[in-house]
């Protein structure tokens, strides 16, 4: 059992000497110029180069295959079909529900068929075009309602039992009903969330090889290395150990790189079949269909009030249209209700959430996973329970803050939480008292808040090892490698892990190395997911580091023949705290270290303490600390177009502690773009026939440059006990409040309340004409 | 792949390929149109060798000459161009990006393919839905069961272009073309041009206008940069001495297949006085009748209904830019 090592939030020698700095990321110059590799550009000697055929159809039984043309067509070297890997996968072990390509049937419009290996694309893609596919048809559904109401046909059929249903959790906290009743005020109300897609910039690429002793390497655009090689082991029928899964650098994720994905295993498959290495990378419209983004969501909430703002309930009736695979889709439901019970006090709380299959892509986490969907419709009622009480919108939140240290109605652990310092930095930054309900028509000022957490301490397979581990391998040159599992995404988490060895080893950053997610030379990390990295690879990474220091102290402590705690490391230097003439390099350190004792090294790692409620369903959404954020937006409504501009955006988030600012704040500003984004622009939408509307980045629409707020980003640090030197997440919480903000701000700006995303320009005229 | 350094030769190498031939200005439409397979050129004729091709002059008469294969970023830009023909610069301004703008060409521009949310898909894409009219199927889908085909005619200088009665010279096979604008188009969205695929642009000309004028261009789109249109309205007045209106000129696009100059707009505007009720009433006049006139199609990305609402305001507002001095 790894342990849980409170390290503490303080300094390990008296002052911070990398913690807190703005260094730039360990990986910075090499993308910058051009230098780091990506998975597409990885070429191999005699590499094949794969493509697979996708269904036209949105539901449909496949009759038969003919693949004999496309094998026969001069340049193929490889076809793979359905059955040769019957295996299902799925992220999560309890809805393993999906296979590598179609089984017997296709879930939408874009589900995979069939695979060619080829000299090149295009001979890879004319081969697609000769195989015959026969399909019969069956209805399909693209609405959560009339799929859940129509159990047949199922879309899984495995689960004819319960039709088309998902999953399906109901918990209640407290007296909801009675709480109700009795309240001063309740609103009611129906919200929408449309669904979004993560759109990273890098479309996902894997290239695979096997060794002609049948180890097989597959380098993959994955944010979670450990997941992957496991599916690859059990889908491929393979030894774990013949496997090796890199991740080299990554262009961008956001929760869309967290699945195991077809392509992993079709080139894996191919490379085995063809003897070859083989190289698939989708297009920016297979990506789309690969999609596992944003939950569209139907709400309904109902919130109850005391005459002086205090919430007395909340209850919550949530549909969630799946798409056609679980993925992480149980997770999801969970967390479309176990994630709102803070930063304010719920004395009772209700949520019943159904998730529905529908023949649709799959949807699955984006960065604020199930919890980003609920918090708009929450802050959007709790910004009318205000207007209705004639109370300040951050005022009830004030009043209703939940406090530190304290527990959720729903039993979650609550540690350090800079809620209220982040109201109190977006209403000075804002100059909120002086604008909010006193701009002229057609601008306003909305805020909203949200909570976040650090990582679950819920590994997707249940088990008692580390859910981090880190390896440090000391160089007589004075270099310190770090080896981690975990997967740099460009969040910046290597750089993360290089600021706290350093800090601890009072080295230069530049001397640290950092070689993560490589499942050969790497320890496990469950990879970049639930915003857990700089909680549990920090902790990790203070605990191996202590052990090493304490041997490099000790050793050079005996050299100089001094008590231990005199030895000092700061800025490479290793020094006799009382006798300032004393000062040696840290290479010098290492190389008295290691003659004394060994070949220097030492591993750490971390494991999150018991968490969670004593219910079904409890653990789920349980974090070692919550994240904290609050915004507010300022907006111009054109009340002749309907076009809403967001001119900025305050966002003051509570990581704990900047261990890198500058990082923070680049987290906090994508995050806030992002939230903008989905408000105003983004929609993964779905015409009449199932098929993607535009899967193009011409016809989904992010936001350009020309149309991206000013963003203006207010750290708050609450210092963690628990965290490394204090610190929680920043990479998904500071997404939640920018749409509730936005809808909020429209309503002070013109006096219309947007329930529905997202806010086009004919939503905001109808609203406008229905207000009239 | 051809590179003709004479209009003369592009043409007799188009004429040579005939339908396995296309022209290719800036590329940045005709390129993405290749990979989705919507065109399917055997051979590619550039004009990026042809010099006579470029740049804008003003000729004796005052005109405007520029040449099809000048950037929408030098028209853009272009003293000539901003002084005597606002709109056309503003246009040619937000078409696209600073990128595509710097490849992209007016000619280009002029002769776009029409585009439809339909049609301007991948392959796989089109044909998950047994394709459409414009493109290797039968039906239209923008309205169900469609016969015709109403891709919207995209093209943000288009509008500008007929507020400002350009005339533009074609060349083809059977000789040299002179055409004013406002004939070119047809409303069929699977080739919207009264011009085969076999004349070449050659160039743009802008006749002199009397006394002085102001024009504007105004674009409806989700995002500030990159989009095509939703809905452009260009708009233009020529002045008196005493500052009231003597010539009013309205055109539209991203509406249908073809791009519409609204008829008797001069004689709604004539004699009335930007800053005077009479403006005021003409103007509100000129809208009612855009927003019947004017009616955008389910054919590209945004809600039609919401496109339409847009008509009165964006004419509204173009002509009050075109009405400041």
């Amino acid at each position: 059992m790894a342990a849980r090592d409170l390290h503490g939030p303080d300094a390990p020698w008296g002052d911070f000497g990398v913690v807190g700095q703005r260094n730039r990321k360990v990986d910075g110059m090499d993308k910058a110029t051009g230098c780091a590799i990506y998975a597409d550009d990885i070429q191999l000697p005699g590499m094949l180069y794969a493509k697979t055929l996708r269904s036209p159809h949105a539901h449909a039984l496949i009759r038969s295959i003919d693949t004999a043309k496309a094998e026969a067509l001069p340049g193929v070297y490889a076809v793979l079909v359905g059955d040769e890997l019957p295996i299902p996968y799925g992220v999560i072990p309890w809805t393993q529900d999906e296979h590598v390509l179609a089984v017997e049937k296709v879930r939408f419009i874009g589900d995979e068929v069939a695979a060619v290996a080829a000299v090149d694309e295009d001979t890879a893609n004319a081969a697609l075009e000769l195989i015959e596919v026969e399909y019969k048809p069956l209805r399909a559904f693209f609405d959560a309602e009339e799929a859940l109401s129509n159990p047949e046909p199922a879309i899984h059929t495995s689960k004819k039992d319960v039709g088309n249903l998902s999953k399906h959790v109901r918990l209640e906290f407290g007296e909801v009903d009675a709480a109700a009743q009795s309240a001063d005020i309740l609103i009611d109300e129906e919200y929408s969330f449309h669904s979004t897609t993560h759109a990273a910039i890098e479309p996902h690429c894997a290239v695979a090889q096997c060794s002609p002793d049948g180890k097989l390497t597959l380098w993959s655009s994955t944010q979670i290395t450990h997941y992957v090689h496991r599916a690859l082991s059990r889908v491929l029928e393979l030894e774990p150990e013949k496997i090796r899964v890199i991740q080299p650098y990554l262009g961008g994720a956001f929760g869309g790189k967290s699945d195991p994905f077809s392509l992993e295993f079709i080139v894996s498959a191919l490379a085995r079949k063809t003897g070859r290495p083989v190289k698939l990378l989708w297009t920016r419209e297979e990506v789309f269909y690969a999609h596992r983004g944003r939950h569209a969501m139907k709400m309904k909430y109902r919130t109850s009030a005391q005459a002086d703002g205090r919430i007395t309930s909340v209850d919550a009736n949530i549909l969630i249209d799946g798409g056609s695979y679980s993925s992480f889709g149980l997770v999801t439901t969970y967390y479309s209700g176990q994630l709102l019970t803070g930063p304010y006090d719920f004395p009772s709380y209700r949520f019943d959430s159904t998730r529905v299959f529908t023949n649709k892509p799959p949807c699955g986490p984006k960065r604020g996973h199930g919890s980003v969907q609920p918090r708009f419709a929450f802050e959007s009622q709790l910004d009318e329970v205000a207007t209705k009480l004639g109370i300040d919108p951050i005022e009830i939140r004030r009043k209703n803050f939940q406090g530190d240290f304290t527990k959720t109605v729903n039993a979650q652990r609550i540690t350090s939480n800079g809620f209220l310092a982040c109201l109190d930095s977006v209403e000075r930054g804002s100059d909120w008292k002086n604008k909010h309900g006193q701009l002229p028509l057609g601008r306003g000022l909305g805020v909203a808040g949200s909570m976040y957490i650090s990582g679950t301490n819920y590994p997707v397979y249940p088990n008692e090892m580390p859910q981090a581990g880190i390896q440090l391998q000391v160089d007589r040159s004075g270099i310190v490698t770090v080896f981690t599992g975990a997967n740099d995404i460009g969040q910046g988490s290597n750089t993360m892990i290089a600021t706290v060895v350093a800090e601890e080893l009072g080295l230069d950053i530049r001397n640290i190395r950092v070689i993560s997610a490589d499942t050969d030379l790497c320890p496990v990390d469950l990879g970049a997911y639930s915003s857990r990295i700089t909680f549990m690879v920090g902790n990790a990474c203070i605990d191996a580091a202590r052990k090493l220091r304490t041997q490099i102290v000790g050793a050079v402590a005996s050299e100089w023949d001094v008590d231990a705690r005199r030895v000092s490391m700061m800025g490479g230097k290793v020094f006799d705290l009382e006798d300032s003439q004393r000062v040696i390099p840290s290479r010098d350190a290492f190389q008295i270290a290691e003659a004394q004792l060994e070949t220097l090294g030492a591993t750490g790692s971390y494991n999150t303490p018991t968490l969670g409620g004593d219910y079904r369903g409890g653990t789920i959404g349980a974090s070692p600390a919550y994240s904290f954020t609050a915004h507010v937006a300022d907006v111009s409504v054109d009340t002749e177009t309907g076009r809403i501009t967001c001119n900025k955006v305050w966002i003051a988030h509570d990581c704990g502690r900047a261990l890198n600012p500058m990082l923070v704040e680049g987290q906090m500003e994508g995050s806030a773009y992002m939230g903008v984004a989905e408000a105003l622009m983004e929609d993964h939408h779905m015409n009449r026939f199932g098929l993607h509307a535009g899967p193009s980045l011409l016809d989904y629409r992010i936001p350009t440059s020309c149309d991206t707020p000013e963003l203006e980003s207010i750290i708050v640090e609450s210092i963690d006990p628990e965290g490394p030197y204090g610190a929680k997440e920043a990479g998904e919480g500071p997404l939640h409040p920018a749409i509730p903000a936005i809808a909020n701000a429209v309503y002070d700006a013109v006096g219309i309340r947007l329930r529905h995303l997202p806010f086009t320009p004919g939503k905001v005229l109808e609203a406008l004409d229905a207000k009239c | 792949m051809e590179y003709p350094t004479t209009v003369e030769d592009a043409v007799a190498l188009l004429a040579k390929h005939g339908d396995r031939a296309m022209f290719l200005a800036g590329g940045t439409d005709l390129l993405p149109n290749m990979k989705h397979g919507l065109f399917e050129p055997e051979v590619v004729i550039g004009l990026g060798a042809i010099e006579d091709m470029k740049g804008i002059r003003k000729d004796k008469d005052g005109s405007l000459h520029i040449g099809a294969m000048t950037s929408l970023t030098e028209v853009a830009r272009s003293q000539l161009i901003t002084e005597a023909a606002p709109a056309l610069a503003q246009a040619a301004s937000v078409v696209a990006g600073p990128q595509i703008r710097n490849m992209g060409t007016l000619g280009g521009n002029v002769m776009l393919d029409t585009r439809c949310q339909w049609y301007n898909q991948s392959h796989f894409w089109r044909k998950s839905l047994g394709y459409c009219l414009k493109k290797d199927g039968t039906v239209c889908h923008v309205i169900e069961g469609g016969k015709k085909c109403v891709a919207a005619a995209s093209n943000d200088t288009a509008p500008a272009l007929m507020t400002l009665a350009a005339e533009l010279h074609f060349l083809s096979p059977s000789g040299e073309v002179a055409l004013p604008i406002e004939e070119l188009w047809k409303a069929d969205g699977t080739w919207n041009k009264n011009v085969g695929p076999d004349a070449l642009l050659v160039s743009v000309h802008l006749p002199a206008l009397s006394g002085p004028h102001g024009g504007a261009y105004l674009k409806l789109r989700e995002r500030n940069a990159i989009d095509f249109p939703q809905l452009g309205i260009a708009a233009r007045l020529g002045f008196a001495e005493d500052g009231s209106i003597f010539e009013a000129a309205v055109a539209a696009t991203a509406l249908g297949p073809r791009p519409i100059l609204l008829q008797s707009t001069t004689k709604l505007l004539a004699g009335t006085t930007p800053g005077e009720s009479n403006f005021e009433e003409a103007l509100l006049e000129l809208c009612a009748k855009a927003h019947k006139q004017l009616s955008p199609l389910a054919n590209i990305p945004g809600d039609e209904t919401y496109r339409k609402r847009m008509v009165p305001i964006f004419l509204k507002r173009a002509l009050v830019l075109a009405a400041q001095p």
